[in-house]
């Protein structure tokens, strides 16, 4: 204890909000380090299960972070991994249990993506790369931001998905019926994985085009 | 002609930087460049110094398609005046063909070059000249009832996604025309598929299959003669009806050097095979269809002719292009034969083996390098 810092640092202190600010755009996990793309494919058809996987990875990895933080210095390096799936794999199951206790229809729109958050990489990066290094605060704000990051390209990507692939937005239909009179028609690929895929292209190409230093050399 | 030359020489230094639309260069060069022969010509180096430029390599395949395109014009009017069961003169036939195909035509070179322009002037670079064929091979590939607004989406997804992205003309990895082709039948397979779409306006009662969609669901009596289907009196997309008018086009191509013959015969030397294998098991009456047959149905010829001879998506190796045309003919077969939900198997083939063709090529110089090397030893060694 006496070799850590004494003097406190502010809960919301510059460097901590930037962990929450920092992968809503220059370190998101999606469009920046590209981690998590698969879970993004298979639940952003719809707006609602969108929204409740970016809920749900945003608990599990604000508390994984959190508690692999309390543990940090009493993980054996060898086992960590190991450790660090453990508390991972309770965290999902406990919120598996929840969306089906609360959100039964949606909780079977994700079907086995909700477990398999357990593999999401976008966690075991974060465990790796800052949890098993940082203080617990500074961990959970991580695990918050990162959970944002994701969540603010999933609810992007189901917005456009949904709009332009069911007509609707949260179920409600959006498009007006005179316009389907009209001879308009649902854009069928919209739902389909591959154009989450461009989608997200489309979405890095706006990122990059506007900062210049995300562009690889 | 000399006015014409006279008045771009006039315009040309406001277009230079430093002149008043210097950042509008790039469309008047495109401008100039096609309405004539670019005097720059490569002056140093072993090369065969010859004006001809991507221009006038890409308008021979436009000349190459035209035969199709006049014919399927008449075919898409004969179809629909068929259906009421009338038969009306050439001239009344083509006329209405022409006035469902032109604004197909229009749309997707409005579209199309739209979208190029506006790419050359962002990125500062010419206007490239590929879409002068893929803004003709698109009507010819879709069917004559689209709706231009679908049309119009599937074309600015074509050239952006499957061509400016990866840098433009000569680097894209799928050929845009199928693209497009792709997404038309992803996004709206109710424009795209079924028996209702190919043939314009029919009468209800009608039935409008094509060849291909009446032997998915296995209804081989009153099937079209070959006759019908070699010259393209069936209905299907606009320009891929008529076997022997594409055969006629390919052979301008074959004889302008412009497509590689490698390729197109090897297309149709696995999709022969393919029927042959199919016609030995006969499991089913669509497999038990003549191997010849599958060649003048739906859009094998033109796949074969016009999509998969593409000098940038095909493979580059001349052993390579042998494998790159078997396979695309060889799956083509096989997708239309086992797959119920993809009546055509040719774009779906050619597009899977645009993905592979840089593959083969790798796989083709690999194998010359250790071959190579071996004999280098065997020199050495002696």
């Amino acid at each position: 204890m006496s070799t850590e810092k004494t003097e406190r640092e502010a809960i919301f202190s510059p460097k901590n909000v930037k962990l929450l600010t920092g992968p809503l755009n220059l370190n998101n996990p999606i469009t920046v380090q590209v981690l998590g793309i698969c879970s993004a494919l298979a639940v952003t058809v719809k707006m609602k299960p969108a929204i409740v996987m970016a809920l749900a990875l945003m608990v599990v990895t604000a508390f994984s972070n959190l508690l692999v933080s309390f543990l940090r210095n009493g993980i054996p390096a060898r086992i960590r991994i190991i450790v660090q799936l453990v508390i991972v794999s309770v965290l999902v199951i406990l919120v598996d249990q929840l969306l089906k206790a609360f959100v039964f229809d949606v909780s079977k729109q994700l079907s086995v993506y909700v477990g398999l958050i357990i593999t999401n990489c976008i966690i075991m990066g974060r465990l790796e790369a800052f949890a098993m290094a940082n203080k617990p605060w500074p961990s959970f704000l991580d695990g918050i931001g990162n959970g944002l990051g994701y969540g603010l390209l999933l609810i992007i990507v189901a917005f456009f998905r949904e709009l332009l692939g069911s007509g609707t937005l949260f179920g409600f239909q959006v498009i007006p019926q005179s316009l389907y009179n009209a001879g308009y028609v649902n854009n069928g690929m919209m739902i389909l994985p591959p154009m989450a895929l461009i989608t997200i292209g489309v979405i890095i190409w706006v990122q990059r085009y506007y900062n210049r230093s995300l562009i690889e050399k | 002609m000399k006015a014409l030359r006279k008045f771009l020489d006039k315009q040309k230094p406001h277009f230079k930087p430093g002149g008043k639309f210097e950042k509008l260069e790039s469309s008047f060069d495109a401008f100039e460049t096609f309405l004539f022969v670019p005097n720059t010509v490569t002056h140093s180096g072993a090369h065969i110094r010859d004006a001809i430029d991507m221009k006038r390599t890409m308008i021979f395949v436009v000349l190459a398609v035209v035969p199709t395109l006049l014919f399927g014009m008449w075919n898409v009017g004969y179809e629909h005046y068929l259906s009421f069961g009338q038969h009306p003169d050439v001239l009344t036939n083509f006329l209405y063909g022409l006035g469902k195909v032109l604004p197909i035509i229009i749309v997707s070179y409005g579209v199309g070059l739209g979208i190029e322009f506006l790419f050359a002037q962002i990125r500062h670079h010419e206007v490239n000249e590929g879409y002068l064929v893929t803004g003709i091979l698109i009507p010819l590939i879709v069917p004559p009832d689209i709706p231009l607004w679908e049309l119009a989406i599937a074309v600015a997804f074509a050239v952006i996604f499957a061509k400016e992205v990866f840098g433009g003309t000569g680097m894209n990895v799928f050929n845009p025309a199928l693209t497009a082709r792709a997404f038309l039948f992803f996004a709206y397979p109710g424009n795209m598929s079924g028996e209702k779409v190919w043939i314009a306006d029919k009468l209800d009662s009608f039935s409008g299959a094509t060849p291909l969609g009446q032997a998915m669901i296995g209804n081989f009596h009153n099937f079209p003669s070959p006759h019908d289907m070699f010259f393209g009196f069936i209905p299907g997309s606009v320009g891929e009806t008529s076997t022997f008018l594409i055969l006629i086009g390919g052979l301008f191509l074959l004889i302008t050097g412009i497509a590689s013959w490698r390729i197109m015969l090897s297309v149709f030397a696995g999709g022969l095979l393919m029927g042959f294998i199919f016609n030995l098991w006969g499991a089913n009456q669509y497999m038990e269809l003549p191997a010849w047959e599958h060649m003048i149905m739906g859009g094998f010829a033109f796949g074969a002719v016009f999509m998969a001879t593409d000098p940038v998506t095909s493979a580059q190796t001349t052993k390579g292009k042998y494998y790159y045309g078997f396979l695309i003919g060889m799956l083509a077969i096989l997708i239309r034969v086992f797959n119920p939900a993809y009546p055509e198997g040719m774009m779906l083939a050619i597009l899977l083996m645009n993905v592979f063709a840089p593959l083969i090529d790798h796989i083709i110089v690999k194998s010359n390098i250790k071959k190579r090397l071996k004999r280098a030893k065997v020199v050495l060694a002696e």
